[in-house]
């Protein structure tokens, strides 16, 4: 019998190494694995490379893990926010290692990491000092940068209910990184509100495949 | 005399230039002020690049839910109809060309439609992109909407962006508070400008040549 659940977000995180890549994600906090990296901080792994659309919003979440010093590079399209304090920090005392994505090539960065591509030709950016040092190419009369996959060996991602064999379904704008962030990482851990019985999960709407997901644990319901 | 728009006259003006079935981005800052133009009783799409189309207005107080939030992280909600997706079908929607027009805040625009949006450049400033780029390059009709002179007086409308680039000959009309000016493929023109304005004027205030638009 395959059941992907594991019984708490430590087990779930207990074999990431220093100098790992984790993809995470969530839209300031919607959808934001919040339990989990929790649990990467209290597992002490360092010199980690994050991706997120964000930097981290106040002193919670990932922006406690970037305050614990755990992180060596971020990858992200908007670090700057109103409570981004703590990246904003690090970033000018040259205590982390910033490359802005806009948000589109990070997206697809990720998607071509998932779908096995070997690298992708994307309008975005071309012609930006984001485009420095880039191959660009003409295509049928449009201009093209050369961006490369983002692979991962972990991805934290949050979904609102999943089965033991790993299919997701999300909740409302909670689900943006998720989908193509399980596609992209070798080992894939969703942090859930709801665990279902096989079956109980519609087939026709079915977000993420479990084949794209190895790890579920289940969110603690709010004190 | 001359009496500019407020914020809230511009974002009414641009809402007059979106018709009913369009597929519309609107950016984070000025541009949102839009949405509250729109006339309800037509059928508009607004599109959140994290994951929304039909996105609908702010809650009533004690309604926000914590997983339904736009691209500036506030609290909104879905119409009927609407729908939610991931952000590579999100992009697709923008970068594909898919969107039917976007709604950007500017600090610069220049005479062949460049946009700089994103960054001042001052070596201490952070920088954040966020999906202005995609939106920049994939929206099919890109408007700015912006004060026409900085705070100082410097114009904005300009030759050659000073600030570093969104994206290059991305924009199809310019909204400020004195003038709507579209850009052609030969250079700006000047589609309205407020009362008690003249061109001269307008000139004045403004860093590259314009004409007056033929067959309004």
């Amino acid at each position: 019998m395959i059941d992907k659940t594991v019984a708490s977000f430590d087990a779930a995180v207990a074999d990431i190494p220093d100098g790992a890549t984790i993809l995470i994600g969530g839209f300031g906090n919607a959808g934001m694995p919040s339990g989990l990296i929790d649990a990467l901080i209290a597992q002490r792994a360092k010199d980690l490379t994050i991706v997120n659309n964000n930097a981290g919003n106040a002193e919670t979440g990932l922006a406690a893990l970037l305050k614990a010093k755990r992180v060596r590079k971020i990858l992200c399209s908007f670090p700057r926010q109103t409570d981004s304090r703590v990246f904003d920090s690090l970033y000018r005392s040259g205590e982390i290692e910033l490359e802005l994505v806009p948000q589109g090539n990070l997206a697809c960065r990720i998607e071509a990491a998932g779908a096995g591509l070997g690298a992708i030709f994307t309008p975005t950016g071309y012609g930006t000092r984001l485009a420095n040092g880039k191959e660009t190419r003409e295509i049928n009369g449009r201009n093209y940068v050369l961006e490369m996959p983002i692979h991962a060996d972990y991805a934290f991602i949050q979904a609102e209910k999943a089965d033991r064999w790993g299919n997701l379904v999300y909740r409302k704008a909670a689900r943006n990184f998720g989908p193509i962030m399980a596609r992209a990482a070798r080992c894939t851990i969703a942090q859930v509100r709801e665990i279902v019985p096989l079956g109980a999960l519609d087939p026709e709407v079915v977000v993420t495949p479990g084949i794209f997901v190895q790890r579920v644990v289940r969110m603690r319901p709010p004190c | 005399m001359l009496r500019p728009r407020s914020r809230e006259e511009m974002a009414a003006r641009v809402a007059r230039d979106i018709p009913e079935g369009a597929y519309v981005n609107l950016g984070i800052g000025l541009p949102t002020l839009v949405g509250n133009h729109l006339p309800k009783d037509l059928e508009i799409f607004l599109h959140s690049e994290n994951g929304i189309l039909g996105m609908g207005p702010a809650p009533a107080k004690g309604e926000e839910d914590p997983d339904l939030i736009n691209a500036g992280k506030q609290p909104v909600t879905l119409l009927t109809g609407g729908a939610y997706f991931h952000h590579g079908d999100s992009f697709a929607m923008m970068r594909g060309g898919h969107l039917d027009l976007c709604v950007l805040g500017a600090f610069q625009v220049s005479a062949a439609g460049d946009l700089a949006n994103w960054h001042t450049g001052e070596p201490h400033a952070i920088p954040a992109v966020g999906g202005a780029m995609d939106l920049a390059v994939g929206a099919r009709r890109v408007f700015v909407m912006m004060e026409h002179t900085t705070k100082t007086g410097e114009p904005k409308i300009v030759e050659r962006c000073s600030y570093p680039l969104t994206a290059v000959q991305c924009v199809d009309r310019i909204y400020t508070d004195l003038a709507v000016i579209d850009v052609t493929s030969d250079g700006l023109a000047v589609v309205e400008m407020v009362q008690g304005l003249t061109l001269e004027e307008l000139q004045k205030r403004t860093a590259a040549p314009l004409r007056e638009k033929e067959n309004r």
